[in-house]
């Protein structure tokens, strides 16, 4: 046996018992006891219903939250050793409705992060065109243009852009296509998808859609009331013997119309 | 003597007397925009001071004008007969809708913008500047346009004590029981009221973002 041990790489994000209160002393738990390993250039996506506590999971690894118990390593540093601004500049955050400044441009808003890391203009100006293309806006047409210009899919198209401007290793994306009529969400999510795989980059996905989960992840973790019930493969998931796997499973096959000629 | 043949025969003073009043307003206006813009942005994070200065700049709102002048007047440095005390019970005035609006301006602001910019890696300082501020301007500006339509009317009163402007043929035609005399101070008056509001008005649509 002298071949080299596999090597499992470092977890670019780990929950070890987690649970977040609040209030943190004594009050209602929004998270509950959660340990988790999130690997580089994984998706890994929190299903759940609303309230099911997905995004406080999100905002606990960019430290708008702290954990009342436990600990989020974030590159192996606890995230309350981190620099709350550093931390951030090196997390993506896209939100639902984009949460664009609409006192910007489209190309100031994508290129705010990079300003703020002291990028000099040329630099700034070569990435936004370079991001717009990669989200498919057309940079002549789009970058002049405020939010209030764009349609809903085109917004949540520079949220994406916006979030991946300095290149961070991390991306967390909190139900960043619900707001989108359902042609218009497909369409992202069949872009981000493929986006997805081509970066590589480490991926925290927030949606209560079971479609969008199977789509995007490379495992699905699904919350029930602040913990996680079940996690798995996008082809393991279904097969899980939980109720709740198996609610969502039923309500996913709803919409399913019945074959024609099949008996009822 | 009609009105009109008084405005005629008197235009050069009425002149002299609008600008002085327009002065008063203007140095007064200044003082309150510096004072309650920062005082507004300083507080948004302090929720104890915040009530206390809203509480005190509401408190002087409800004094009548023309007893807060008699209450500044035996005051040492601020107070006394003339511009000076005017002026300092104009921008007590023209505080509450400024610091008032420049608060509401800056926490009125769509939650997920703020998430974004936080999240994003701004600190406080930069989303405060960068972010809050110029998307508040619209409403502060409306604070702004407020207190100075209010600051024109009152600046009358303060010729009871002195300090000159439109008030003084006011107060003047009051004791001749002339009316012409009263609107040489009155009509002026009202049409800087009314062109203050109409150009800050223009200014603040053209700031407004949605």
């Amino acid at each position: 046996m002298n071949a080299k041990p596999i090597t499992i790489p470092d977890p670019v994000i780990e929950f070890r018992s987690v649970t977040y209160r609040v209030p943190p002393a004594n009050g209602h738990a929004l998270v509950s006891d959660i340990s988790l390993a999130v690997h580089p250039g994984e998706t890994l996506v929190l299903l759940g219903r609303s309230g099911g506590g997905k995004t406080t999971v999100l905002k606990l690894i960019n430290r708008l939250l702290l954990p009342s118990a436990g600990h989020v390593l974030v590159e192996g540093r606890p995230t309350s050793g981190w620099d709350p601004i550093r931390l951030r500049r090196g997390i993506g955050y896209v939100i639902q409705e984009a949460g664009l400044f609409p006192h910007f441009t489209v190309a100031e808003n994508i290129g705010l992060v990079p300003g703020l890391e002291k990028w000099d203009a040329p630099r700034i100006a070569a990435r936004v065109e370079e991001l717009l293309r990669l989200v498919g806006l057309a940079p002549a047409k789009f970058a002049a243009r405020r939010p209030r210009e764009l349609s809903g899919g085109q917004r949540q198209r520079v949220g994406v852009a916006r979030a991946l401007a300095a290149d961070p290793p991390i991306l967390l994306m909190d139900e960043p296509f619900g707001a989108l009529d359902p042609v218009t969400r497909a369409e992202l999510q069949r872009e981000f998808s493929a986006l997805a795989r081509r970066l590589g980059k480490t991926i925290v996905f927030v949606t209560h859609d079971l479609g969008e989960a199977l789509l995007l992840a490379s495992r699905i973790a699904l919350l029930e009331a602040g913990r996680i019930v079940a996690v798995g493969s996008p082809q393991e998931f279904l097969h899980i013997d939980h109720p709740e796997v198996q609610a969502f499973a039923a309500s996913f096959a709803t919409y399913r119309p019945t074959p024609p000629g099949a008996s009822s | 003597m009609t009105t009109w043949s008084f405005f005629v025969e008197h235009h050069a003073e009425i002149l002299d007397t609008t600008l002085e009043h327009l002065t008063l307003v203007v140095i007064a206006m200044a003082f309150a925009i510096l004072i309650g813009v920062p005082l507004g942005m300083f507080v948004v994070h302090r929720p104890a001071l915040r009530r206390l200065s809203l509480g005190i700049a509401s408190i002087l709102q409800t004094i009548p004008s023309l007893a807060l002048f008699g209450f500044l007047i035996p005051i040492p440095f601020i107070g006394g007969i003339g511009r000076r005390t005017a002026i300092v019970a104009l921008v007590l005035y023209a505080l509450l809708p400024i610091l008032r609006n420049t608060y509401v301006g800056l926490t009125g602001i769509d939650p997920a913008v703020l998430e974004a910019a936080e999240a994003m890696g701004m600190t406080n300082v930069q989303i405060l500047w960068r972010v809050r501020f110029p998307l508040a301007l619209a409403v502060i500006l409306a604070g702004i346009r407020t207190a100075t339509v209010i600051t024109i009317g009152i600046a009358t009163i303060s010729a009871a004590i002195g300090a000159g402007g439109l008030g003084t043929f006011i107060f003047r035609g009051v004791a001749m029981v002339s009316d012409a005399v009263i609107l040489a101070g009155a009509i002026p008056a009202a049409l800087l009221a009314i062109l203050a509001d109409f150009l800050l008005g223009l200014l603040e649509r053209r700031l407004r973002v949605s």
